[in-house]
């Protein structure tokens, strides 16, 4: 399987890259465990009070 | 054989100017000249060649069109080999392109990073009290909506009909691990309802099977030709049908998962009954249906839920990698996105918990859904809402995502570092390169050329038709030993890149 087309840049990754990246696999198998009551205390600390007008002030002109 | 499968992101971002009545075309314009003029180096982007309106079809809609492309606006081409601009009064950010689905995270990823820093240099110059905030979404739940496109490089010999017909089911069907989420429901035409959530940002928004549009009656398959390489040998499938996501993790599987089933579709060996009967409607009801439960009539009759769809599309991907030798895609990244895309699929039939820190529209969810029962609120309350625009926020104090704890691929370091660097593996290193080491030599620059001021002599115009040339492999030495832009097309001569005189 796969003629390993890119297989010279899996060697040669910029070395800032290699050392900063993670590996998805890895990483999946020990998942983050978040603690949503503690997400939530942050959400209500910078939920605006003016959550309404926030809402109301966020048009957009329509893109692609 | 499939093409090997170079993509790449561009961005259109949400923008909100609060203390000052300004146009959004102004913000804009703010924010992308607030980068340039801090930046080492750019050059500008010539979008004058630039054919939005030739249909894969073959026909050109100009006479039909008009399309707004802002291209006299602030048009810029980046050290890392990206373009960066104004366009529908959006900031947009177009990644280079990228040999690799890892290094188009990365670089999707620097995009961000880019808007961030833009955000802060504009509202440093900025008087007190007037600010810009930027946001990584596609609606502001108004009726609005601002796109965040795929592209990949497949092959010019197959039928456009056929790779929309196929395609049509993944793209209908991917959402459920790649849609960024959202409270409320809209039309083209305005709100339909502020409360409650569906998976993604832009269902709403598609009302065609097949088109050229891109900002209103959008199609699931976009047919814009434009290649932006050689296109006796290439398309670029232009993709409108995403969410621009905050989770790198959903970013990898969009990108990889697409990517390996364009190649099945190029190499035949895509799963043929499965065929949506009504693409448009099932793109809605699957969006509006965040236990998956949702069965969608087939083509030939039968009904499948979105899950069930997936499941067979990735069970013939494990097939179609284990028998072919050239699938377009590292063999490394190939089992990556197979290992990733069936374990998702896994765990969103079980609701595992694993996805809240992988998947956007499960980790807005937790928190909507979380805020609704502590404060016991109404569906319609505005606070919702607010959480669904805050966990866009380019703002690190203010951006909900940040806080769920998300999986990334790459970290600050790296993602600094590709702001400023390009790729290595597409021609997006070469112009990136001569961006930053000869920008005051440049006379402007775009996807597939560069014209090169060399003195007092005619212009020079270098030919990138070639996305896999102009690589670090080819050109680094070539870069690096050049002591002028004479010397460097010199020593380039005719084995990268043609040049022509002007």
């Amino acid at each position: 399987m796969g003629e390993r087309v890119f297989k010279q840049h899996d060697k040669e990754p910029p070395s800032s890259q290699s050392s900063d990246e993670e590996s998805a696999s890895n990483k999946s198998d020990n998942a983050i465990r978040v603690d949503l009551d503690s997400i939530l205390d942050q959400i209500d600390e910078v939920l605006e009070e003016n959550a309404e007008e926030f809402v109301k002030s966020y048009v957009q002109k329509g893109g692609q | 054989m499939a093409t090997p499968k170079v993509c790449g992101i561009e961005t259109e971002y949400g923008i909100l100017l609060s203390g000052a009545d300004v146009d959004p075309i102004t913000a804009s314009s703010l924010i992308v000249s607030a980068y340039k003029d801090s930046s080492w180096a750019f050059a500008s982007f010539d979008a004058s060649h630039e054919r939005p309106a030739q249909d894969a079809r073959g026909v050109n809609l100009d006479d039909y069109l008009d399309p707004v492309i802002d291209s006299k606006m602030i048009n810029t081409v980046l050290a890392n080999g990206a373009r960066y601009y104004v366009d529908h009064a959006h900031p947009e950010y177009s990644s280079p392109e990228c040999a690799g689905i890892r290094d188009a995270v990365l670089f999707d990823a620097a995009g961000e990073h880019i808007l961030r820093e833009s955000m802060n240099k504009a509202n440093e110059r900025l008087p007190e009290g007037v600010r810009i905030d930027l946001f990584k979404n596609n609606s502001d739940g108004k009726g609005n909506s601002y796109g965040c496109h795929e592209n990949y490089l497949i092959n010019r010999e197959m039928p456009f009909a056929q790779i929309a017909a196929f395609i049509t089911t993944h793209f209908v069907t991917r959402q459920i691990f790649c849609g960024a989420g959202k409270v409320g429901h809209e039309s083209p035409t305005g709100v339909v309802d502020q409360a409650g959530y569906q998976i993604t940002q832009r269902a709403d928004f598609f009302e065609e099977l097949i088109g050229l549009e891109t900002t209103m009656k959008r199609p699931i398959v976009n047919t814009r030709d434009e290649p932006h390489c050689d296109p006796q040998k290439y398309r670029r499938l232009h993709v409108i049908v995403g969410d621009a996501n905050m989770s790198q993790y959903a970013t990898f599987l969009k990108l990889g998962t697409t990517s390996v089933v364009l190649s099945m579709i190029e190499d035949g060996a895509f799963p043929k009954h499965l065929l949506i009967a009504h693409p448009i409607h099932a793109i809605k009801r699957i969006s509006n249906d965040i236990e998956l439960q949702e069965q969608v009539l087939m083509a030939d009759g039968s009904r499948m839920s979105a899950i069930q769809i997936q499941t067979e599309l990735c069970a013939a991907a494990h097939a179609y990698a284990e028998t072919c030798d050239d699938t377009g895609l590292s063999t490394v990244e190939l089992d990556e996105i197979l290992c990733e895309w069936q374990d998702t699929l896994d765990k969103l039939s079980t609701h595992s918990d694993d996805l809240v820190a992988k998947i956007d529209w499960i980790a807005k969810l937790r928190i909507v859904e979380g805020t609704r029962r502590r404060h016991s609120l109404r569906d319609s309350d505005s606070r919702l809402k607010a959480i669904d625009l805050m966990y866009h926020s380019l703002d690190p104090k203010v951006c909900l995502a940040n806080k769920m704890g998300l999986l990334s691929l790459y970290g600050d370091v790296a993602i600094a570092h590709a702001a400023l660097h390009p790729p290595d593996t597409t021609r997006a290193y070469f112009r990136g390169r001569v961006v930053d080491k000869w920008f005051g030599n440049i006379v402007n620059a775009n996807w597939d050329s560069i014209v090169f001021d060399v003195g007092n002599r005619p212009l020079q115009k270098v030919h990138m038709d070639e996305p896999l040339k102009g690589t670090r492999i080819l050109t680094e030495s070539i870069i690096d030993g050049a002591t002028s832009v004479e010397d460097l097309l010199a020593r380039l001569g005719e084995q990268v890149f043609p040049s022509s005189t002007l």
